[in-house]
């Protein structure tokens, strides 16, 4: 197998007297969609903070692409390869669509210079255009983000995300609040995004249908650690599973 | 990128006939209109650097004029020492530009009204500093005299020829924030106002572009400064106090924070409608305040935001949700 995209090792991360996560290792491989699930409380937040740098971790180590981000700020993260979404609407509300998908891809191109004293879109129009397409938001793209339905606000942070062209995309909760017609429309971009370029995907998700159809590998957490791992089908079946999520 | 669009063409004769005005509106004046116009236009200047710090860049400063202070101190001590002011220009904006950035430094610490008050007490100390240090600056009496620049063919020691010197420095000082602004900075100044969250998780070093917004913001504000010292030939730390600063942040606000041509309307207001209401003679300071009340209160956005929502009301967007006519089965 290759070597990991994203490695995590030992992480432990205490609030007070509380062990959020408790010694948490997994990798995942390029390709991969791998679902976090579990109950409230049971350390996803917590970990997805870990890994992204929010929250450092009391111990153990997240590598992206066989290095350390210990310390990373989320600009070098991103540089280095890792986009992500958010929970919460988080478009640049008075920007234009293009605007918005451009500023997700200019600060990988050129030098600091080149983009004061270059073209204005820094040459990513076409690029945006394509992106804008692909999750079919074209009649959108001179619109302010900020106006758009909550789903489409969705999606143009999506496509934010992977404007850079990252080999590892975090999504959180991505499912949230988004009506049924475009969450399949929203699942059906990612699992096509995925199947193009095969970016690998961390889903931290409670839509448990969502999760089960778009992911090929789920690690559930409960209580801060992983309590089990497998395909879809195999998380189905779980007894240890369907325990920790009835309260058993 | 697309061509020019009909939105781009109105606008490019609206400037054009702007600058013609500009340029006719001085000639046939007395001296006192001309220095007032000339003043809008540092004014406009100081007002533009603002409005990238705050408008653009949503990074709140109390301390505009202390920029401006720098600019025309630094201006006024090297003409004074025989400089020509085209060689003391880049010395001011230089300094203004170090000092912007040290400024921007507790901005990556503190936000809004916290920001306020540090600026604020930058204002203050530069006040301070410009009152007892008056082996450099002159303290309270401050320092005259200063030579306008010649240019051999063109000198602007009369009012008219420094009007239209000043109009030329306020339309390459315009072009070049056009250009920032339209640039990918001027892309990334407008994502660190509204989600720096976000901009810094797409890559953009928000730590960076805090500092240069507050830096360009402030060489703005020294060029301004470069342009009074020459316009007034007598500059006092009381041109620069607190008062001044909030001066600029009203033309500002009142303009339109965030809209390119606000600072233009903006100083206009703050500089030429009191001279405009001179002629209700012991009133005028009272319609005057009275006037910025009514247009903050109903024109929060500014004058210049007035037309979008006027052509909001006039002709309404009327947007497709594609997502609810695809669930309603209507695509």
């Amino acid at each position: 197998m290759s070597d990991p995209v994203l490695s995590i090792r030992n992480i432990e991360k205490s609030f007070g007297g509380i062990r959020a996560v408790r010694g948490v290792s997994f990798d995942v491989h390029k390709g991969e969609v791998l679902g976090l699930i579990g109950p409230n409380g049971s350390g996803k937040s917590t970990l997805f903070n870990c890994i992204l740098g929010q929250l450092a971790p009391d111990a153990g180590e997240v590598s992206v692409n066989g290095r350390s981000v210990a310390g990373m700020r989320a600009s070098q993260m991103n540089r280095l390869g890792v986009g992500r979404t958010f929970q919460q609407l988080s478009v640049f509300p008075k920007m234009s669509v293009l605007d918005n998908i451009i500023l997700a891809g200019q600060e990988h191109h050129g030098t600091m210079l080149s983009r004061l004293f270059g073209a204005p879109d820094a040459g990513l129009t076409g690029e945006a255009e394509r992106m804008i397409a692909f999750f079919r938001l074209t009649h959108l793209r001179d619109e302010l983000a900020g106006s758009l339905s909550y789903g489409q606000q969705k999606l143009v942070d999506a496509a934010m995300a992977f404007m850079a062209g990252p080999s590892l995309v975090l999504l959180d909760e991505p499912a949230g609040g988004v009506n049924l017609t475009m969450l399949s429309h929203f699942k059906e971009r990612l699992s096509a995004y995925n199947a193009e370029h095969g970016t690998t995907f961390v889903v931290i998700e409670h839509n448990m249908e969502f999760v089960m159809s778009l992911c090929t590998r789920i690690i559930v957490l409960a209580e801060g650690a992983v309590i089990a791992e497998g395909s879809p089908d195999e998380i189905r079946a779980n007894q240890t599973v369907i325990d920790a999520y009835l309260g058993g | 990128m697309r061509g020019l669009s009909v939105r781009d063409v109105w606008r490019s004769v609206a400037i054009a006939l702007l600058l013609v005005a500009a340029i006719l509106l001085p000639i046939g004046q007395k001296n006192y209109i001309i220095y007032v116009l000339t003043s809008w236009l540092i004014f406009t200047i100081a007002a533009m650097g603002l409005n990238l710090t705050l408008g653009y860049a949503g990074q709140i400063s109390l301390a505009q004029a202390s920029f401006m202070a720098i600019g025309a101190y630094v201006t006024a001590l090297l003409t004074l020492a025989g400089w020509h002011w085209l060689a003391a220009l880049p010395p001011a904006l230089i300094i203004s530009f170090v000092v912007g950035l040290i400024l921007g430094y507790p901005a990556l610490r503190v936000k809004g009204h916290f920001l306020a008050f540090v600026t604020l007490a930058f204002n203050t100390l530069v006040f301070l500093v410009l009152r007892n240090e008056d082996w450099l600056t002159g303290g309270t009496y401050g320092l005259s005299g200063m030579p306008r620049p010649d240019f051999g063919l063109f000198s602007t020691d009369k009012h008219l020829p420094f009007y239209y010197f000043t109009l030329g420095i306020t339309v390459i000082a315009a072009l070049a924030l056009w250009g920032i602004v339209r640039s990918p900075w001027g892309r990334a100044f407008k994502a660190l106002r509204e989600n720096p969250v976000r901009a810094e998780s797409l890559g953009v070093d928000t730590r960076r572009v805090t500092l240069l917004a507050f830096a360009i913001g402030s060489v703005y504000g020294g060029l301004a400064g470069a342009l009074i010292t020459p316009l007034v030939q007598f500059i006092e730390p009381g041109s620069f106090g607190l008062a001044h600063s909030l001066r600029i942040l009203l033309m500002v606000v009142v303009g339109g924070a965030g809209y390119f041509f606000g600072p233009f309307i903006g100083a206009a207001v703050v500089i030429l409608l009191p001279e405009v209401l001179r002629f209700t003679e012991g009133y005028y300071l009272i319609i005057y305040s009275a006037l910025v009340i009514v247009m903050l209160v109903f024109v929060p956005s500014g004058l210049i935001g007035v037309w979008g929502r006027l052509k909001a009301k006039v002709w309404p967007k009327q947007q497709v949700r594609t997502d609810m006519a695809e669930g309603a089965g209507l695509q």
